[in-house]
Protein backbone atom coordinates (compact mmCIF):
# COMPACT_ATOMS: atom_id res chain seq x y z
CA UNK A 1 0.00 0.00 0.00
CA UNK A 2 2.93 2.63 1.26
CA UNK A 3 4.41 2.43 -3.09
CA UNK A 4 0.69 3.66 -4.15
CA UNK A 5 0.67 6.19 -1.49
CA UNK A 6 3.90 7.69 -2.53
CA UNK A 7 3.18 6.89 -6.51
CA UNK A 8 -0.04 9.13 -5.82
CA UNK A 9 1.61 12.04 -3.48
CA UNK A 10 4.30 12.09 -6.76
CA UNK A 11 1.29 12.47 -9.07
CA UNK A 12 -0.84 15.43 -6.67
CA UNK A 13 2.70 17.44 -6.12
CA UNK A 14 3.26 17.30 -9.92
CA UNK A 15 0.31 18.63 -10.50
CA UNK A 16 -0.03 21.61 -8.01
CA UNK A 17 3.41 22.44 -9.86
CA UNK A 18 2.08 22.25 -13.27
CA UNK A 19 -0.96 24.53 -11.70
CA UNK A 20 1.26 27.45 -10.40
CA UNK A 21 3.19 27.20 -13.44
CA UNK A 22 -0.05 27.77 -15.54
CA UNK A 23 -1.36 30.20 -13.89
CA UNK A 24 2.33 31.83 -13.96
CA UNK A 25 2.06 31.61 -18.23
CA UNK A 26 -1.91 32.51 -17.92
CA UNK A 27 -0.86 35.88 -16.08
CA UNK A 28 2.65 36.51 -18.10
CA UNK A 29 0.75 36.17 -21.75
CA UNK A 30 -0.24 39.61 -21.57
CA UNK A 31 3.29 40.74 -21.08
CA UNK A 32 3.85 39.49 -24.63
CA UNK A 33 1.92 42.64 -26.23
CA UNK A 34 3.77 45.11 -28.20
CA UNK A 35 3.70 48.28 -25.78
CA UNK A 36 1.17 47.42 -22.96
CA UNK A 37 -2.37 46.24 -22.40
CA UNK A 38 -3.26 50.22 -21.76
CA UNK A 39 -2.68 51.18 -25.44
CA UNK A 40 -4.33 48.25 -26.86
CA UNK A 41 -7.09 48.49 -25.06
CA UNK A 42 -7.65 52.55 -25.48
CA UNK A 43 -6.66 52.32 -29.05
CA UNK A 44 -5.14 54.63 -30.80
CA UNK A 45 -6.86 57.80 -29.54
CA UNK A 46 -6.08 57.63 -26.54
CA UNK A 47 -4.35 60.86 -24.82
CA UNK A 48 -1.52 60.28 -22.60
CA UNK A 49 -3.61 61.25 -19.35
CA UNK A 50 -5.82 58.33 -20.21
CA UNK A 51 -3.59 55.65 -20.97
CA UNK A 52 -1.77 56.83 -17.75
CA UNK A 53 -5.03 56.39 -15.58
CA UNK A 54 -5.84 53.17 -17.10
CA UNK A 55 -2.81 51.76 -15.80
CA UNK A 56 -2.67 53.28 -12.48
CA UNK A 57 -5.74 51.37 -12.32
CA UNK A 58 -4.73 48.01 -13.37
CA UNK A 59 -2.01 48.59 -11.57
CA UNK A 60 0.32 47.97 -14.71
CA UNK A 61 3.02 50.51 -12.89
CA UNK A 62 3.87 48.10 -10.72
CA UNK A 63 6.80 45.24 -11.44
CA UNK A 64 4.77 42.05 -13.00
CA UNK A 65 5.78 39.83 -10.03
CA UNK A 66 4.23 41.74 -7.64
CA UNK A 67 1.16 41.99 -9.70
CA UNK A 68 1.02 38.57 -10.70
CA UNK A 69 1.77 37.84 -6.57
CA UNK A 70 -1.59 39.94 -5.82
CA UNK A 71 -3.23 38.38 -8.83
CA UNK A 72 -2.93 34.81 -7.00
CA UNK A 73 -3.84 35.97 -3.54
CA UNK A 74 -6.98 37.31 -4.87
CA UNK A 75 -7.91 34.45 -6.73
CA UNK A 76 -7.51 32.17 -4.15
CA UNK A 77 -9.70 33.82 -2.53
CA UNK A 78 -12.27 34.35 -4.80
CA UNK A 79 -11.44 38.00 -5.50
CA UNK A 80 -10.63 38.41 -9.05
CA UNK A 81 -10.61 42.08 -9.74
CA UNK A 82 -13.08 44.32 -12.12
CA UNK A 83 -14.07 43.72 -15.77
CA UNK A 84 -12.71 45.66 -18.03
CA UNK A 85 -15.85 46.23 -20.19
CA UNK A 86 -18.40 46.80 -17.50
CA UNK A 87 -16.46 47.31 -14.37
CA UNK A 88 -18.37 44.38 -12.76
CA UNK A 89 -16.87 42.43 -10.36
CA UNK A 90 -15.21 39.28 -12.17
CA UNK A 91 -16.29 36.90 -9.19
CA UNK A 92 -19.61 37.59 -9.49
CA UNK A 93 -19.92 37.72 -13.35
CA UNK A 94 -18.33 33.92 -13.05
CA UNK A 95 -20.71 32.72 -10.59
CA UNK A 96 -24.01 31.12 -11.56
CA UNK A 97 -22.38 30.86 -15.26
CA UNK A 98 -19.87 28.55 -13.73
CA UNK A 99 -22.67 26.44 -12.45
CA UNK A 100 -24.22 26.37 -15.54
CA UNK A 101 -21.41 24.96 -17.05
CA UNK A 102 -20.82 22.36 -14.49
CA UNK A 103 -24.71 21.35 -14.96
CA UNK A 104 -23.92 20.85 -18.81
CA UNK A 105 -21.14 19.18 -18.54
CA UNK A 106 -22.50 16.77 -16.03
CA UNK A 107 -25.54 16.03 -17.89
CA UNK A 108 -23.44 15.29 -21.18
CA UNK A 109 -21.46 13.05 -18.54
CA UNK A 110 -24.60 11.30 -17.25
CA UNK A 111 -25.56 10.19 -21.19
CA UNK A 112 -21.83 9.14 -22.61
CA UNK A 113 -20.01 7.47 -20.63
CA UNK A 114 -22.88 4.64 -19.63
CA UNK A 115 -23.51 4.68 -23.42
CA UNK A 116 -19.82 4.65 -24.86
CA UNK A 117 -19.02 2.43 -22.24
CA UNK A 118 -21.72 -0.77 -23.14
CA UNK A 119 -21.26 0.26 -26.96
CA UNK A 120 -17.39 -0.71 -26.71
CA UNK A 121 -17.98 -3.80 -24.61
CA UNK A 122 -20.77 -5.18 -26.84
CA UNK A 123 -18.29 -4.13 -30.13
CA UNK A 124 -15.35 -5.99 -27.96
CA UNK A 125 -17.45 -9.02 -27.76
CA UNK A 126 -19.03 -9.08 -31.10
CA UNK A 127 -15.26 -7.75 -33.46
CA UNK A 128 -15.30 -7.79 -36.75
CA UNK A 129 -19.13 -8.11 -36.66
CA UNK A 130 -21.29 -5.97 -39.18
CA UNK A 131 -22.23 -4.34 -35.84
CA UNK A 132 -18.51 -3.44 -34.95
CA UNK A 133 -17.51 -1.97 -38.49
CA UNK A 134 -20.69 0.13 -38.91
CA UNK A 135 -19.81 1.42 -35.35
CA UNK A 136 -16.28 1.96 -36.43
CA UNK A 137 -17.23 3.93 -39.35
CA UNK A 138 -19.27 5.63 -37.61
CA UNK A 139 -17.11 6.99 -34.53
CA UNK A 140 -14.28 7.40 -37.32
CA UNK A 141 -16.46 10.20 -38.81
CA UNK A 142 -17.92 11.15 -35.92
CA UNK A 143 -14.55 12.12 -34.34
CA UNK A 144 -14.24 14.33 -37.81
CA UNK A 145 -17.55 16.33 -37.20
CA UNK A 146 -17.16 19.86 -36.31
CA UNK A 147 -18.92 20.53 -32.97
CA UNK A 148 -21.29 22.74 -34.71
CA UNK A 149 -22.13 20.75 -37.44
CA UNK A 150 -23.64 18.12 -35.24
CA UNK A 151 -25.11 21.07 -33.24
CA UNK A 152 -27.01 23.11 -36.26
CA UNK A 153 -28.24 19.21 -37.06
CA UNK A 154 -29.85 18.67 -34.02
CA UNK A 155 -31.57 22.23 -33.80
CA UNK A 156 -32.43 21.32 -37.28
CA UNK A 157 -34.21 18.16 -36.57
CA UNK A 158 -35.43 18.60 -33.16
CA UNK A 159 -36.09 22.33 -32.53
CA UNK A 160 -36.87 23.38 -36.21
CA UNK A 161 -38.92 20.77 -37.54
CA UNK A 162 -40.94 18.92 -35.12
CA UNK A 163 -40.30 21.57 -32.16
CA UNK A 164 -39.66 18.92 -29.64
CA UNK A 165 -36.67 20.64 -27.53
CA UNK A 166 -35.96 24.14 -27.37
CA UNK A 167 -33.32 25.05 -30.28
CA UNK A 168 -32.03 28.32 -27.82
CA UNK A 169 -31.02 26.66 -23.74
CA UNK A 170 -32.17 29.87 -21.84
CA UNK A 171 -31.88 28.93 -18.71
CA UNK A 172 -32.14 31.11 -15.58
CA UNK A 173 -31.58 30.49 -11.32
CA UNK A 174 -35.69 30.48 -11.27
CA UNK A 175 -36.36 27.07 -13.47
CA UNK A 176 -36.09 24.03 -11.57
CA UNK A 177 -34.07 20.56 -11.98
CA UNK A 178 -36.70 19.25 -14.98
CA UNK A 179 -36.94 22.11 -16.94
CA UNK A 180 -33.55 22.90 -17.03
CA UNK A 181 -32.66 19.64 -18.24
CA UNK A 182 -35.63 19.86 -20.64
CA UNK A 183 -33.88 23.36 -21.93
CA UNK A 184 -30.27 21.39 -21.76
CA UNK A 185 -31.16 18.51 -23.59
CA UNK A 186 -29.57 19.57 -27.17
CA UNK A 187 -26.28 21.11 -26.19
CA UNK A 188 -26.06 17.60 -23.73
CA UNK A 189 -26.95 15.67 -26.34
CA UNK A 190 -23.96 17.43 -29.04
CA UNK A 191 -21.48 17.11 -26.22
CA UNK A 192 -22.37 13.56 -26.21
CA UNK A 193 -21.76 12.79 -29.85
CA UNK A 194 -18.96 14.70 -29.52
CA UNK A 195 -17.14 12.75 -27.08
CA UNK A 196 -18.78 9.28 -27.17
CA UNK A 197 -16.87 8.16 -30.32
CA UNK A 198 -13.55 8.73 -28.61
CA UNK A 199 -14.34 6.87 -25.41
CA UNK A 200 -16.18 3.67 -27.37
CA UNK A 201 -13.34 3.31 -29.49
CA UNK A 202 -10.71 3.54 -26.17
CA UNK A 203 -12.75 1.17 -24.15
CA UNK A 204 -13.24 -1.59 -27.37
CA UNK A 205 -9.44 -1.36 -27.67
CA UNK A 206 -8.41 -1.91 -24.02
CA UNK A 207 -11.04 -5.24 -24.11
CA UNK A 208 -9.41 -6.19 -27.57
CA UNK A 209 -5.70 -6.07 -26.48
CA UNK A 210 -6.96 -8.26 -23.13
CA UNK A 211 -8.89 -10.98 -25.24
CA UNK A 212 -5.34 -11.77 -26.80
CA UNK A 213 -4.06 -12.88 -23.35
CA UNK A 214 -3.35 -16.20 -22.26
CA UNK A 215 -5.59 -16.56 -19.09
CA UNK A 216 -8.52 -15.28 -21.20
CA UNK A 217 -7.84 -18.19 -23.84
CA UNK A 218 -7.84 -19.97 -20.57
CA UNK A 219 -11.26 -19.09 -19.70
CA UNK A 220 -12.43 -19.51 -23.43
CA UNK A 221 -10.99 -23.39 -23.11
CA UNK A 222 -12.77 -23.48 -19.84
CA UNK A 223 -16.44 -23.14 -21.77
CA UNK A 224 -17.31 -20.01 -20.20
CA UNK A 225 -19.89 -17.54 -22.25
CA UNK A 226 -18.64 -14.77 -23.89
CA UNK A 227 -20.35 -12.52 -22.01
CA UNK A 228 -18.82 -14.21 -18.65
CA UNK A 229 -15.22 -13.95 -19.90
CA UNK A 230 -15.48 -10.14 -20.78
CA UNK A 231 -17.17 -8.87 -17.74
CA UNK A 232 -15.52 -11.42 -15.22
CA UNK A 233 -12.26 -11.82 -16.22
CA UNK A 234 -10.83 -9.27 -18.75
CA UNK A 235 -13.49 -5.94 -17.63
CA UNK A 236 -11.53 -5.88 -13.91
CA UNK A 237 -7.74 -5.45 -16.03
CA UNK A 238 -9.29 -3.52 -18.58
CA UNK A 239 -10.74 -1.21 -15.77
CA UNK A 240 -7.67 1.41 -15.39
CA UNK A 241 -7.12 2.42 -19.09
CA UNK A 242 -11.28 2.93 -19.06
CA UNK A 243 -11.49 5.17 -15.96
CA UNK A 244 -8.52 6.99 -17.71
CA UNK A 245 -9.99 7.70 -20.96
CA UNK A 246 -13.33 8.30 -18.92
CA UNK A 247 -11.97 10.93 -16.76
CA UNK A 248 -10.24 12.28 -20.00
CA UNK A 249 -13.19 12.98 -21.84
CA UNK A 250 -14.46 14.50 -18.68
CA UNK A 251 -11.68 16.89 -18.69
CA UNK A 252 -12.76 17.52 -22.73
CA UNK A 253 -15.94 17.88 -22.17
CA UNK A 254 -15.55 21.02 -19.73
CA UNK A 255 -13.30 22.38 -22.45
CA UNK A 256 -15.59 21.49 -24.95
CA UNK A 257 -18.49 23.58 -23.73
CA UNK A 258 -16.86 26.46 -25.28
CA UNK A 259 -18.66 26.28 -28.98
CA UNK A 260 -21.68 24.48 -28.12
CA UNK A 261 -22.31 27.19 -25.39
CA UNK A 262 -22.25 29.47 -28.24
CA UNK A 263 -24.51 27.75 -30.62
CA UNK A 264 -27.49 27.19 -28.06
CA UNK A 265 -27.27 30.61 -26.42
CA UNK A 266 -26.11 29.07 -23.40
CA UNK A 267 -25.30 31.10 -20.84
CA UNK A 268 -22.23 29.48 -19.10
CA UNK A 269 -18.49 30.01 -18.91
CA UNK A 270 -17.72 29.45 -22.56
CA UNK A 271 -20.01 31.91 -23.68
CA UNK A 272 -18.53 34.66 -21.18
CA UNK A 273 -14.97 33.77 -22.46
CA UNK A 274 -15.44 33.67 -25.94
CA UNK A 275 -17.86 37.65 -25.34
CA UNK A 276 -14.66 38.77 -23.64
CA UNK A 277 -11.92 37.88 -25.75
CA UNK A 278 -13.44 39.67 -29.21
CA UNK A 279 -13.83 42.13 -26.27
CA UNK A 280 -10.41 42.07 -25.08
CA UNK A 281 -11.61 42.11 -21.88
CA UNK A 282 -8.08 40.82 -20.12
CA UNK A 283 -9.05 40.51 -16.49
CA UNK A 284 -12.09 38.67 -17.45
CA UNK A 285 -10.32 36.01 -19.93
CA UNK A 286 -7.26 35.69 -17.43
CA UNK A 287 -9.93 34.36 -14.53
CA UNK A 288 -11.90 32.15 -16.74
CA UNK A 289 -8.74 30.59 -18.98
CA UNK A 290 -7.61 29.79 -15.13
CA UNK A 291 -10.74 28.48 -13.89
CA UNK A 292 -11.01 26.40 -17.21
CA UNK A 293 -7.12 25.19 -17.01
CA UNK A 294 -7.51 24.34 -13.27
CA UNK A 295 -10.95 21.88 -13.94
CA UNK A 296 -8.74 20.24 -16.99
CA UNK A 297 -5.75 19.82 -15.28
CA UNK A 298 -7.48 18.40 -11.46
CA UNK A 299 -9.15 15.99 -13.82
CA UNK A 300 -6.34 14.87 -15.61
CA UNK A 301 -4.95 14.35 -12.36
CA UNK A 302 -7.76 12.75 -10.88
CA UNK A 303 -7.60 10.66 -14.44
CA UNK A 304 -3.79 9.36 -13.56
CA UNK A 305 -4.35 9.18 -9.75
CA UNK A 306 -7.30 6.84 -10.08
CA UNK A 307 -5.50 4.53 -12.69
CA UNK A 308 -2.91 3.67 -10.67
CA UNK A 309 -5.49 3.07 -7.66
CA UNK A 310 -7.19 0.71 -9.69
CA UNK A 311 -4.34 -1.05 -11.03
CA UNK A 312 -4.72 -4.90 -9.72
CA UNK A 313 -0.94 -5.80 -10.31
CA UNK A 314 -0.21 -2.67 -7.87
CA UNK A 315 -3.04 -3.12 -5.57
CA UNK A 316 -2.00 -6.89 -4.77
CA UNK A 317 1.62 -6.63 -4.65
CA UNK A 318 3.40 -10.05 -4.00
CA UNK B 1 7.16 4.65 -64.91
CA UNK B 2 7.70 1.54 -62.57
CA UNK B 3 6.23 3.84 -60.01
CA UNK B 4 3.12 5.25 -61.51
CA UNK B 5 2.06 1.61 -62.27
CA UNK B 6 2.73 0.28 -58.55
CA UNK B 7 1.07 3.68 -57.69
CA UNK B 8 -1.53 2.57 -59.52
CA UNK B 9 -2.36 -1.22 -58.45
CA UNK B 10 -1.74 0.36 -54.56
CA UNK B 11 -4.92 2.39 -55.66
CA UNK B 12 -7.00 -0.39 -57.22
CA UNK B 13 -6.27 -2.72 -53.89
CA UNK B 14 -7.80 0.43 -51.27
CA UNK B 15 -10.79 -0.30 -49.78
CA UNK B 16 -13.61 2.27 -50.90
CA UNK B 17 -13.16 4.34 -47.66
CA UNK B 18 -9.58 5.25 -48.81
CA UNK B 19 -10.74 5.43 -52.42
CA UNK B 20 -13.62 8.02 -51.00
CA UNK B 21 -10.79 9.74 -48.95
CA UNK B 22 -8.61 10.40 -52.02
CA UNK B 23 -11.50 11.56 -54.54
CA UNK B 24 -12.99 14.35 -51.45
CA UNK B 25 -9.75 15.39 -50.86
CA UNK B 26 -8.66 15.85 -55.13
CA UNK B 27 -11.85 17.82 -55.52
CA UNK B 28 -11.05 20.28 -52.44
CA UNK B 29 -7.51 21.02 -53.77
CA UNK B 30 -9.19 20.96 -57.21
CA UNK B 31 -12.14 23.64 -55.87
CA UNK B 32 -9.38 25.95 -53.28
CA UNK B 33 -6.90 25.80 -56.86
CA UNK B 34 -9.57 26.80 -59.63
CA UNK B 35 -11.92 28.39 -57.66
CA UNK B 36 -11.70 32.07 -59.67
CA UNK B 37 -12.23 29.82 -63.00
CA UNK B 38 -15.16 28.06 -61.54
CA UNK B 39 -17.24 30.68 -59.25
CA UNK B 40 -19.13 33.21 -60.85
CA UNK B 41 -19.20 35.99 -59.10
CA UNK B 42 -16.36 37.65 -57.02
CA UNK B 43 -15.06 36.73 -53.63
CA UNK B 44 -16.68 39.80 -51.75
CA UNK B 45 -18.73 41.07 -54.31
CA UNK B 46 -22.16 41.58 -52.69
CA UNK B 47 -24.47 40.57 -56.14
CA UNK B 48 -28.11 40.11 -54.59
CA UNK B 49 -30.33 40.95 -51.48
CA UNK B 50 -29.74 39.43 -48.42
CA UNK B 51 -30.30 35.46 -48.09
CA UNK B 52 -32.02 35.27 -51.47
CA UNK B 53 -33.40 31.72 -51.62
CA UNK B 54 -31.89 29.02 -54.19
CA UNK B 55 -32.47 29.38 -57.57
CA UNK B 56 -30.72 30.31 -61.84
CA UNK B 57 -29.25 33.27 -60.79
CA UNK B 58 -27.94 32.29 -57.51
CA UNK B 59 -27.13 28.34 -57.18
CA UNK B 60 -27.33 27.98 -53.40
CA UNK B 61 -28.72 31.36 -52.52
CA UNK B 62 -26.98 34.36 -51.23
CA UNK B 63 -25.65 35.07 -47.44
CA UNK B 64 -26.23 37.54 -44.48
CA UNK B 65 -24.95 40.36 -47.02
CA UNK B 66 -25.81 39.37 -50.83
CA UNK B 67 -23.05 37.70 -51.45
CA UNK B 68 -23.27 34.66 -53.76
CA UNK B 69 -22.79 31.62 -50.86
CA UNK B 70 -21.55 29.20 -53.85
CA UNK B 71 -19.08 31.16 -54.96
CA UNK B 72 -17.82 31.80 -51.12
CA UNK B 73 -17.77 28.30 -50.67
CA UNK B 74 -15.02 27.72 -53.26
CA UNK B 75 -13.03 30.65 -52.14
CA UNK B 76 -13.56 29.10 -48.18
CA UNK B 77 -11.71 26.00 -49.68
CA UNK B 78 -8.92 28.03 -50.82
CA UNK B 79 -8.77 30.64 -47.28
CA UNK B 80 -9.78 27.88 -44.82
CA UNK B 81 -7.57 24.86 -46.44
CA UNK B 82 -4.91 26.90 -47.31
CA UNK B 83 -4.19 28.50 -43.88
CA UNK B 84 -4.83 25.36 -42.03
CA UNK B 85 -2.09 23.43 -44.45
CA UNK B 86 0.53 26.22 -44.23
CA UNK B 87 -0.17 26.14 -39.94
CA UNK B 88 0.11 22.12 -40.18
CA UNK B 89 3.35 22.35 -42.18
CA UNK B 90 4.88 25.04 -39.46
CA UNK B 91 3.85 22.98 -36.52
CA UNK B 92 5.62 19.76 -38.12
CA UNK B 93 8.83 21.96 -38.75
CA UNK B 94 8.63 23.02 -34.72
CA UNK B 95 7.52 19.92 -33.73
CA UNK B 96 9.73 17.84 -35.35
CA UNK B 97 12.95 19.62 -35.54
CA UNK B 98 12.44 20.21 -31.58
CA UNK B 99 11.37 16.46 -31.42
CA UNK B 100 14.55 15.21 -33.16
CA UNK B 101 17.21 17.58 -31.37
CA UNK B 102 15.94 16.25 -27.85
CA UNK B 103 15.86 12.91 -29.16
CA UNK B 104 20.01 13.28 -30.27
CA UNK B 105 21.00 15.58 -28.18
CA UNK B 106 19.60 14.19 -24.96
CA UNK B 107 20.27 15.23 -21.70
CA UNK B 108 19.41 18.62 -20.68
CA UNK B 109 18.01 19.74 -23.97
CA UNK B 110 15.94 16.42 -23.82
CA UNK B 111 15.01 17.77 -20.38
CA UNK B 112 14.14 21.37 -21.05
CA UNK B 113 12.17 20.60 -24.08
CA UNK B 114 10.24 17.84 -22.99
CA UNK B 115 9.38 19.98 -19.52
CA UNK B 116 8.21 22.93 -21.33
CA UNK B 117 5.75 20.70 -23.93
CA UNK B 118 4.48 19.17 -20.68
CA UNK B 119 3.31 22.26 -19.27
CA UNK B 120 2.22 23.41 -22.94
CA UNK B 121 0.08 20.72 -23.46
CA UNK B 122 -1.58 20.99 -19.55
CA UNK B 123 -3.65 23.69 -21.00
CA UNK B 124 -6.40 22.81 -23.14
CA UNK B 125 -5.35 23.71 -26.59
CA UNK B 126 -8.67 26.45 -27.16
CA UNK B 127 -8.49 27.94 -23.82
CA UNK B 128 -4.46 28.75 -24.62
CA UNK B 129 -5.36 30.01 -28.45
CA UNK B 130 -8.15 32.19 -27.09
CA UNK B 131 -5.80 33.64 -24.28
CA UNK B 132 -3.14 34.70 -26.56
CA UNK B 133 -5.50 35.69 -29.34
CA UNK B 134 -6.98 38.23 -26.99
CA UNK B 135 -3.29 39.55 -26.24
CA UNK B 136 -2.31 39.84 -29.51
CA UNK B 137 -5.61 40.00 -31.83
CA UNK B 138 -6.91 38.10 -34.40
CA UNK B 139 -4.59 38.46 -37.74
CA UNK B 140 -3.81 35.66 -39.92
CA UNK B 141 -0.46 35.56 -39.16
CA UNK B 142 -1.37 35.33 -35.68
CA UNK B 143 -3.69 32.67 -35.96
CA UNK B 144 -0.90 30.42 -38.21
CA UNK B 145 1.85 31.09 -35.56
CA UNK B 146 -0.47 30.13 -32.31
CA UNK B 147 -2.18 27.16 -33.55
CA UNK B 148 1.48 26.05 -35.01
CA UNK B 149 2.95 26.52 -31.74
CA UNK B 150 0.07 24.84 -29.70
CA UNK B 151 -0.45 21.94 -32.20
CA UNK B 152 3.89 21.40 -32.51
CA UNK B 153 4.27 19.80 -28.76
CA UNK B 154 2.12 17.11 -30.17
CA UNK B 155 4.46 16.59 -33.51
CA UNK B 156 7.27 16.87 -30.92
CA UNK B 157 6.18 14.07 -28.74
CA UNK B 158 5.38 11.68 -31.79
CA UNK B 159 9.10 12.77 -33.05
CA UNK B 160 10.53 12.28 -30.08
CA UNK B 161 9.51 9.08 -29.21
CA UNK B 162 10.07 7.52 -32.92
CA UNK B 163 13.25 8.89 -33.23
CA UNK B 164 14.58 8.03 -29.37
CA UNK B 165 13.97 4.31 -30.81
CA UNK B 166 16.35 5.18 -34.61
CA UNK B 167 19.57 6.65 -32.11
CA UNK B 168 19.86 3.17 -30.42
CA UNK B 169 20.64 1.63 -33.88
CA UNK B 170 23.93 0.73 -34.96
CA UNK B 171 23.85 3.31 -37.89
CA UNK B 172 23.47 6.11 -36.23
CA UNK B 173 26.21 4.91 -33.94
CA UNK B 174 28.70 4.76 -37.02
CA UNK B 175 27.84 8.24 -38.35
CA UNK B 176 28.31 9.98 -35.00
CA UNK B 177 31.34 8.28 -34.67
CA UNK B 178 32.58 9.19 -38.15
CA UNK B 179 32.24 12.53 -37.52
CA UNK B 180 28.82 13.87 -39.07
CA UNK B 181 27.70 16.91 -38.02
CA UNK B 182 24.47 16.74 -35.89
CA UNK B 183 21.92 18.39 -38.67
CA UNK B 184 23.48 15.56 -41.11
CA UNK B 185 22.41 12.80 -38.64
CA UNK B 186 19.31 13.89 -38.42
CA UNK B 187 18.67 14.37 -42.00
CA UNK B 188 20.09 11.72 -43.52
CA UNK B 189 19.46 9.21 -40.08
CA UNK B 190 17.01 10.07 -38.48
CA UNK B 191 14.40 11.49 -40.75
CA UNK B 192 14.19 8.70 -43.55
CA UNK B 193 13.16 6.08 -40.77
CA UNK B 194 10.46 8.68 -38.91
CA UNK B 195 8.65 9.25 -42.23
CA UNK B 196 5.67 6.96 -42.24
CA UNK B 197 4.70 7.69 -38.65
CA UNK B 198 4.96 11.62 -39.16
CA UNK B 199 3.22 11.70 -42.54
CA UNK B 200 -0.10 9.14 -40.75
CA UNK B 201 0.39 12.38 -37.98
CA UNK B 202 0.63 15.02 -40.28
CA UNK B 203 -2.97 13.91 -42.16
CA UNK B 204 -4.03 13.67 -38.22
CA UNK B 205 -2.90 17.30 -37.11
CA UNK B 206 -3.94 18.51 -40.46
CA UNK B 207 -8.31 17.70 -39.40
CA UNK B 208 -7.16 18.93 -35.94
CA UNK B 209 -5.90 22.51 -37.03
CA UNK B 210 -8.50 22.53 -39.53
CA UNK B 211 -11.24 22.01 -37.25
CA UNK B 212 -9.39 24.19 -34.42
CA UNK B 213 -9.48 26.93 -37.14
CA UNK B 214 -13.41 26.62 -37.92
CA UNK B 215 -13.96 26.32 -34.06
CA UNK B 216 -12.17 29.98 -33.72
CA UNK B 217 -13.70 31.46 -37.05
CA UNK B 218 -17.46 30.09 -36.06
CA UNK B 219 -16.75 32.46 -32.60
CA UNK B 220 -15.29 35.14 -34.72
CA UNK B 221 -12.20 35.15 -33.17
CA UNK B 222 -10.49 33.32 -36.51
CA UNK B 223 -10.12 34.40 -39.58
CA UNK B 224 -12.05 37.48 -40.49
CA UNK B 225 -14.74 38.78 -42.49
CA UNK B 226 -14.71 39.60 -45.41
CA UNK B 227 -12.19 36.98 -46.30
CA UNK B 228 -14.48 33.50 -47.21
CA UNK B 229 -14.00 30.90 -44.31
CA UNK B 230 -16.14 28.22 -43.62
CA UNK B 231 -16.78 28.73 -40.11
CA UNK B 232 -17.30 32.21 -40.24
CA UNK B 233 -19.83 31.15 -42.73
CA UNK B 234 -21.63 29.38 -40.93
CA UNK B 235 -21.97 31.45 -37.87
CA UNK B 236 -22.91 34.65 -40.13
CA UNK B 237 -26.20 32.69 -41.58
CA UNK B 238 -26.61 30.42 -38.80
CA UNK B 239 -30.21 32.30 -38.36
CA UNK B 240 -31.70 30.71 -41.40
CA UNK B 241 -31.24 27.40 -39.69
CA UNK B 242 -34.46 28.63 -38.11
CA UNK B 243 -36.67 28.77 -41.00
CA UNK B 244 -35.08 25.39 -41.62
CA UNK B 245 -33.19 26.23 -44.53
CA UNK B 246 -29.95 24.07 -44.85
CA UNK B 247 -27.88 26.58 -46.51
CA UNK B 248 -25.84 27.09 -43.13
CA UNK B 249 -25.12 23.39 -42.70
CA UNK B 250 -23.12 23.40 -46.35
CA UNK B 251 -19.87 24.86 -45.16
CA UNK B 252 -20.50 22.71 -42.11
CA UNK B 253 -21.01 20.11 -44.09
CA UNK B 254 -18.10 21.03 -46.24
CA UNK B 255 -15.46 20.79 -42.94
CA UNK B 256 -16.94 17.44 -42.19
CA UNK B 257 -16.74 15.87 -45.28
CA UNK B 258 -12.76 16.58 -45.58
CA UNK B 259 -12.16 15.76 -42.21
CA UNK B 260 -13.66 12.58 -42.89
CA UNK B 261 -12.07 11.63 -46.29
CA UNK B 262 -8.52 12.36 -44.47
CA UNK B 263 -8.82 10.44 -41.32
CA UNK B 264 -10.13 7.15 -43.87
CA UNK B 265 -6.77 7.63 -45.90
CA UNK B 266 -4.32 7.97 -42.70
CA UNK B 267 -6.73 4.53 -41.93
CA UNK B 268 -5.48 2.94 -44.87
CA UNK B 269 -2.06 4.45 -44.86
CA UNK B 270 -1.49 3.20 -41.24
CA UNK B 271 -2.25 -0.39 -42.13
CA UNK B 272 -0.59 -0.13 -45.13
CA UNK B 273 2.95 0.63 -44.08
CA UNK B 274 3.01 -0.71 -40.27
CA UNK B 275 0.36 -2.46 -39.45
CA UNK B 276 -0.34 -0.63 -36.44
CA UNK B 277 -4.37 -0.64 -35.95
CA UNK B 278 -5.72 -0.86 -32.52
CA UNK B 279 -7.12 -4.61 -33.02
CA UNK B 280 -3.93 -5.99 -33.29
Amino acid sequence: MGKILKMVAQRLALGLLTLFVVSLIIFLAVLLLPGDLAEAVLGQSATPETVAAFRRELKLDLPAYTRYYEWLAGFLQGDMGRSLANQRDIAELIGGRLANTLFLALFAAIISVPLALSLGVLAALYRNSLFDRTINVATLSSISFPEFFVAYILILFFAVQTGMFPGISNVGDELGLWERAYRTTLPAVTLTLVVIAHMMRMTRAALINLLASPYIEMANLKGLTRWRIIVKHALPNALAPIINVVVINLAYLVVGVVVVEVVFVYPGLGQLLVDSVSKRDVPVVQASAMIFAATYILLNLTADVLSIMTNPRLMHPK
Amino acid sequence: MGNGVALLKLLRQAPWSARFGLFVIFLYVFMAVFAPVLTPYAETEIVGAEYEPWGEEFMLGTDNLGRDMLTRLFYGARNTIGIAFITTCLAFLIGAVGGFLAAVLGGWMDQVLARIVDVVMAIPALIFALLILTVVGTSVPALILVIAVLDSTRVFRLARAVAMNIVVMDFVEVARLRGEKLWWVIRKEVLPNALPPLVAEFGLRFCFVFLFLSALSFLGLGIQPPTADWGSMVRDNATLITFGDVTPLLPAGAIALLTVGVNFVVDWFLHKTSGLRDEQ
